[in-house]
């Protein structure tokens, strides 16, 4: 029978919620009802000017073809960090799983990136590319490939989905580390039994196991590529050559923050949190169906 | 006898602090880091020294972009610093923000300070003032960029070292023979915008945009897709095809690619003497930035880049009088000789540069006085005094994006600055929308 525990008192547990409902509202939805509002607004940087202006901030923002550019890039960007992240961390925990000798330290060694912040990968990743000085540039250079990232739009966006998807790796593997020591050994055994080779058990009995794991993960990866890759770009491309790189968080940032144009940048983070909502909501409906738990 | 020292610590420490209260202190917000974050407070704290009343705080609030933005935050939250050091671009923004600053040459006049604009370099002031002459912001640090050369490449591709190219048919010739002599990197740029859209406009004596550059009115429109501009965007287009053009980014990364020896010419900021005498192991040579000599009108003058310092509004008189004497201080002949040679940037007054040549520091260090000849290679006409265009944050990086899509071969020169001033354009709008007054 279900047991039920119930405060007597009427406000107490408002009382208790009170902490974590204050903070809620002051850093999260006062800052986003803030930029819902100056979103409809023209104002100079200083603030001493401002002016109604209802939807022409949006209207300026999707008249902008490079606006509309940065889409794609967002939306190449994430796929390319959330998948290769995934499948990096995935084959790496696969392996990990079988090791038998040395297990803790290689684990060990690859949960270390998951430690450095995002700007200091970007940059470590940004000197070992660099154009002129990096080692990996020479490398490339001596054989033959003309690695210039500052001017190439293709390479820039692999040095970036590199840095952000490095990181990453490290915070998947664990999960999927975890997730695969949960799988009972003897179905898998029994699958060897009936014959069935490893790439066979992996794909019929590893891999619908680890769904939940990976549905997971995948919105997790989705939303960091999204929001927290932006220390990564800014340190290494800052959304160059020519908006190659420019993810929407990237340009929020720039644009509200470097060139203090605030009714632009708040209008984006509008369209950018609609984005997430609509996300979240595919992910959910439509991902999660497939998911077995 | 302990206590009797420590009663005399005490009362002095108290007389100490009693002084330091009647001190008027006056907060300075900059972005200057090593060696030049190092003179600057060396400035300060020879300001402090030299009087009683008044107390200068440098505080280093990050890159220009970055302390701009904490001051307008500390501005819309009423605890502003009393002076600022913006950058040259940002100079349109703070212009138009007409409650927040207090123009130099009203406080100047308020406080009775004897001052004449004209002391300054007029390619300096210029920038700096409004359209009827009337100084802004106190000008500190300024550069120009320059022509740099590395003559033992220039030997080695069997070229006269002494004889650098003056136009860009003679800067060709030498690219050619200098990637014959097998340069992996025969040229690079440091900030592409100002040195190939900004400077190249003033040097040959072409509009970047209407209206005096922005100088007279925010109803200004970019200019730049001119068929000199779009011709010297191919051209440059052109040596990247030929690998005589290698890009390096949009600051300063080129330079670090000139002083290791790698890129055989540099175009950059004057202000990257200094590292690149510590650093180059050849000799190398500072000239006058090429031109176009099918266009009559160049070489005109050439139009600096670099920081000046604003005046917040709202503070007390005392205050301005102390951030007065201050500036009196800092333009004064000795300080700017001085500055000017630890830093490379240019002197601002007439009388400091004077004083440099008259000491013979340009015969010592050859090219150090090549970015003042430039900027005052001819007096300054509308074209080439300075520009002043809202949020040219954004607006300069919309030009860098489309050269870099030219220089990728993504685009052709012309579509590519057709788009630059149709997109510029539309932020200049936004920005006269919003400082309508």
């Amino acid at each position: 029978m279900e047991k039920r525990v119930v405060f007597r008192s009427a406000w107490l547990p408002y009382a208790l919620l009170a902490p974590q409902i204050a903070v809620t509202l002051v850093f999260f939805f006062w800052p986003a009802a803030q930029a819902a509002w100056f979103a409809f607004q023209l104002q100079d940087a200083f603030g001493l000017r401002t002016e109604f202006v209802g939807l022409s901030n949006f209207a300026t923002l999707f008249g902008d073809a490079n606006y509309l550019n940065s889409f794609k890039v967002t939306a190449l960007f994430s796929t390319l960090v959330a998948v290769s992240g995934i499948a990096v961390a995935l084959l790496l925990a696969v392996m990990a799983d079988r090791v038998v000798r040395g297990a803790l330290a290689y684990k060990t060694l690859l949960i270390w990136p998951y430690a450095v912040a995002p700007a200091v990968a970007g940059v470590l990743w940004a000197f070992l590319f660099a154009p002129s000085v990096g080692i990996v540039t020479y490398a490339l250079r001596q054989a033959g490939y003309d690695w210039n990232w500052v001017l190439r739009g293709e390479q820039a966006m692999l040095l970036v989905v590199i840095a952000s998807a490095w990181k990453q790796v490290s915070y998947n593997f664990l999960f999927f580390l975890a997730g695969l020591q949960s799988i009972p050994r003897s179905l898998i055994e029994a699958a060897a039994i009936d014959g069935a080779g490893p790439a066979r058990r992996f794909w019929t009995i590893v891999f619908p196991l680890l769904s939940p794991t990976t549905f997971f993960l995948l919105v997790v990866n989705v939303v960091y590529a999204f929001f927290d890759t932006f220390g990564v770009i800014d340190a290494t491309t800052q959304g160059g050559p020519a908006g190659s790189t420019q993810i929407l968080v990237y340009k929020v940032y720039y644009d509200g923050v470097k060139a203090a144009d605030l009714g632009g940048s708040s209008a984006q983070s509008v369209v950018l949190m609609l984005i997430v909502i609509a996300l979240t909501v595919v992910q959910f409906r439509f991902v999660e169906r497939k998911v077995q738990y | 006898m302990h206590i009797r020292t420590l009663a005399v610590a005490v009362a002095a420490a108290g007389l100490f602090s009693a002084h330091a209260q009647a001190q008027t202190e006056i907060q300075w917000w900059h972005s200057m880091t090593g060696a030049l974050g190092d003179k600057l407070n060396e400035i300060a704290s020879g300001f402090n020294a030299s009087q009683k009343d008044y107390k200068v705080m440098p505080v280093y609030r990050g890159s220009y972009p970055e302390s701009m933005t904490a001051a307008i935050a500390a501005f819309r939250a009423g605890s502003a610093p009393h002076i600022l050091q913006v950058f040259e671009v940002g100079t349109a923004t703070m212009m138009a923000a007409k409650g927040a600053v207090k123009p130099v040459y009203q406080m100047m006049k308020e406080a009775g300070e004897p001052f004449d604009p004209k002391n300054y370099l007029p390619a300096v002031s210029g920038y700096y003032s409004d359209s009827k002459g009337n100084l802004l912001s106190l000008p500190f640090n300024s550069s120009t960029p320059v022509f740099y050369v590395n003559k033992d490449a220039y030997r080695k591709a069997g070229l006269d070292a002494d004889q650098p190219p003056k136009t860009w048919k003679e800067f060709a010739a030498a690219a050619g023979k200098l990637k014959a002599s097998g340069r992996g990197c025969v040229y690079s740029t440091g900030w592409p915008a100002w040195v190939h859209v900004e400077n190249f406009s003033a040097w040959h004596n072409l509009p970047i945009g209407t209206r005096e550059n922005g100088i007279a009115g925010v109803d200004t429109e970019f200019k730049v897709n001119s068929p000199a501009h779009v011709k010297h965007v191919e051209m440059l287009a052109d040596f990247a095809k030929k690998g005589w053009f290698t890009y390096s980014g949009r600051r300063n990364e080129a330079e670090a690619r000139f002083f290791s020896g790698e890129c055989a010419m540099l175009t950059s900021s004057s202000g990257a003497q200094a590292n690149i005498r510590r650093n180059a192991k050849f000799d190398f040579s500072v000239n006058f930035l090429p031109y176009h000599d099918e266009i009559k009108s160049a070489p005109q003058n050439s139009i600096i880049g670099g920081a000046t310092l604003w005046v917040m509004s709202g503070k007390k008189p005392a205050e301005y009088k102390g951030v007065t004497r201050f500036f009196t201080y800092l333009s004064s002949t000795g300080v700017q000789a001085d500055w000017a040679k630890a830093t490379g940037y240019v002197p601002i007054t007439n009388a400091a540069f004077e004083a440099i040549r008259k000491e013979g520091y340009y015969e010592k260090v050859p090219g150090a006085d090549i970015a003042v000849r430039q900027l005052n290679y001819k007096s300054p006409t509308p074209n080439s005094k300075g520009l002043r265009f809202g949020n040219y944050v954004q607006g300069r990086e919309v030009i860098e994006e489309e050269m870099e899509a030219v220089f990728a071969g993504r685009k052709d020169a012309k579509a590519a600055m057709d788009d630059a001033v149709r997109r510029g354009n539309e932020i200049l709008r936004r920005f006269e929308a919003a400082n309508k007054s």
